[in-house]
C-alpha cells in the first residue's frame, strides 16, 4: 500500500514539474520518467498488457517523437539564426 | 468577417482568460472528488462495474476464443472489429503526418538535413546497436507471437520491432536501412495486413453476431498454434504498428519517406 | 458518503493528474507543453479505468489452474485501445506544431495568434 502511494505521488508530482520547467528537453525527459512509473502502476492493479503496451508505445514512442520533434525545432532554430546573420 | 481580428473588449474579456481558466479547472477537479465520494471502495468483489459483460469473459473466453490470455481473446475475437478501427486509425495518422510534413519548395533546412544525413560513424552507437537490434527484433516477434498466451500482442510487440528500425536508422543511416524498409515496402505490408485483417473480420460487420467461429479448428489452449484467428490477426496488428512506428520516425525526422 | 474516500486513492489520484493535465492545456502557452497535458490528462483517466477493473486478491486476467477469481478484463481492453489511440493523435499534432513552427518560429500560442492577427488571415 505504501508502494502503491508513492508511485501515485511521484506521478503527481512528475505532472507538475513538467509544466514547471522552462526548458521543453526536462519536460519531455520528465514525461518520460511519468509513463515509465505508470507503466509499474499498471503492474500494481494486476493488468501486464497494460504495462507492456505503456512501456513500448508511451515512454518509447511518444518519448522518441517528442525528442525528434525538439531536434527539428533546434535545427529550424539554427537555420534561421543564420539567415538573419547574413 | 474576419475571425481572428479582436474588437477593443473582446481583447479585455481575454486578459481575464487565465483566471476563467484556473477556475473552470479547479471547478472541474472538485466536481470529479465530489462525485468520487459517491464510489463504492476500491476492489470490491461485488462492485458495480464487475458485471455480468465480464464475468462472460472470463468464463467462457477460452472455449469460445482458445486464448489463455482473456484481453487478447477479448480485443481480437469479441470485439475484434473495435480493433480493425483502431489499426485504420493509425494508418490514417501516417497519411495525415505524410501530408502535412511534406515541403511544397524545399527549403534550407532540408538541404542541410540531406547534406547532414550520412556517413554515420558514430563506433559507441554502432557498436551497440550491433548487439541490440537483433535482441530487440526477437523479442518483438515474441511478444506477438505469444500474445495469445502471455502479456503483449501486436500493438507492444510491433512498437519493440519499430523502435528497433528506429535504432537501426539512428546508428547506420537511413540509406543503409532503406535496403529492407521503405516507403513502397512500408505501403505494401501496411495494406496487405490491413486488407488481411478486414478480409478475416469485416464479415462480423454484417453478419451483427458479436462471435462467429472462423473454421479455424481453435486448437490446444496453450500451444503456440492455437486459438484460431488471434495469432495471424495480432501478427497483421503487429504489422501495421511497426510500419507506422518507423514511418512516422523517419517522416518526423527527415521530412519525407523514400 | 464520504465512508471510502480514503482507500480510493487510485481514483483521487486520476481525478488530480486530469485537473492538472486540463489546467496545463488551458493556461500553458508552449504547444508542447500543452501536448504533454493533454497525454498526462488522457492517463488520468486509463488510471480511473484501471482501478475500476481492479480486484483486490484477484489474479491477472490469464487462465492458469486453480484460480477463482480474475480481475475484470473489460477495462484492460479498453485502455489498451485508448494508449494506441493518444499516440497516433500526439504524433498527428506535433506534425501540425513542425507545421506552424516551419511557417511562424515560434511555439508560442499568444505570439503565434499576433503573428496571424498581423498576417490578416
Amino acid at each position: 500500500m505504501y508502494l502503491e502511494m508513492a508511485l501515485l505521488l511521484y506521478l503527481i508530482v512528475a505532472a507538475v514539474t513538467v509544466f514547471l520547467r522552462q526548458r521543453l528537453l526536462d519536460a519531455v525527459i520528465i514525461y518520460a520518467s511519468y509513463s515509465v512509473v505508470l507503466s509499474a502502476v499498471w503492474l500494481l492493479l494486476l493488468a501486464p498488457d497494460l504495462a507492456i503496451t505503456e512501456a513500448a508505445v508511451a515512454t518509447g514512442i511518444s518519448g522518441v517523437l517528442f525528442f525528434v520533434v525538439l531536434k527539428r525545432i533546434q535545427a529550424m532554430d539554427a537555420e534561421h539564426s543564420l539567415d538573419e546573420e547574413v | 468577417m474576419n475571425l481572428f481580428s479582436l474588437s477593443a473588449w473582446r481583447h479585455r474579456l481575454l486578459r481575464y482568460y487565465p483566471l476563467v481558466a484556473l477556475s473552470l479547472t479547479v471547478g472541474i477537479t472538485a466536481l470529479l472528488l465530489v462525485t468520487l465520494a459517491a464510489l463504492p471502495p476500491l476492489g470490491e468483489v461485488g462492485n458495480p462495474s464487475h458485471n455480468l459483460v465480464s464475468l462472460k469473459y472470463i468464463e467462457d473466453g477460452l472455449g469460445d476464443t482458445g486464448a489463455l490470455n482473456i484481453v487478447a481473446g477479448m480485443i481480437l475475437d469479441y470485439r475484434a472489429f473495435d480493433t480493425f478501427g483502431e489499426a485504420c486509425v493509425l494508418f490514417t495518422a501516417t497519411c495525415a503526418i505524410i501530408i502535412l510534413l511534406r515541403s511544397d519548395t524545399p527549403d534550407a533546412y532540408d538541404t542541410m538535413l540531406h547534406q547532414m544525413e550520412e556517413p554515420h560513424t558514430n563506433i559507441i552507437l554502432q557498436s551497440v546497436s550491433f548487439l541490440l537490434v537483433g535482441i530487440m527484433l526477437v523479442f518483438g516477434c515474441y511478444v506477438i507471437a505469444n500474445g495469445h498466451l502471455s502479456p503483449g500482442g501486436g500493438f507492444s510487440g510491433g512498437s519493440i520491432l519499430g523502435a528497433a528500425l528506429i535504432l537501426y536508422v539512428n546508428s547506420y543511416g537511413i540509406r543503409r536501412a532503406s535496403h529492407f524498409i521503405n516507403f513502397t515496402i512500408y505501403r505494401r505490408l501496411v495494406s496487405f495486413s490491413l486488407l488481411f485483417y478486414a478480409a478475416f473480420k469485416g464479415y462480423s460487420f454484417f453478419m451483427g453476431a458479436n462471435h462467429l467461429p472462423s473454421g479455424i479448428p481453435l486448437g490446444k489452449p496453450g500451444d503456440l498454434l492455437s486459438a484460431g484467428l488471434i495469432l495471424p490477426l495480432n501478427i497483421a496488428v503487429g504489422c501495421v504498428v511497426a510500419g507506422t512506428v518507423y514511418a512516422i520516425y523517419v517522416l518526423f525526422s527527415q521530412g519525407e519517406m523514400r | 458518503m464520504w465512508l471510502y474516500l480514503r482507500e480510493n486513492y487510485y481514483q483521487i489520484t486520476a481525478m488530480f493528474l486530469f485537473g492538472i493535465g486540463l489546467s496545463a492545456l488551458l493556461l500553458d502557452r508552449n504547444l508542447v507543453k500543452k501536448l504533454i497535458g493533454l497525454n498526462i490528462c488522457n492517463s488520468g483517466i486509463y488510471l480511473f479505468l484501471a482501478a475500476q477493473g481492479y480486484i483486490r486478491g484477484g489474479a491477472v486476467p490469464i487462465v492458469a489452474d486453480g484460480v477463482q477469481l480474475y480481475i475484470n478484463p473489460v477495462p484492460t481492453g479498453l485502455i489498451l485501445t485508448g494508449i494506441v489511440i493518444s499516440v497516433s493523435v500526439t504524433a498527428f499534432a506535433l506534425a501540425l506544431v513542425v507545421r506552424l513552427y516551419k511557417r511562424y518560429q515560434t511555439l508560442d500560442i499568444d505570439e503565434l495568434s499576433k503573428l496571424v492577427v498581423k498576417e490578416g488571415m
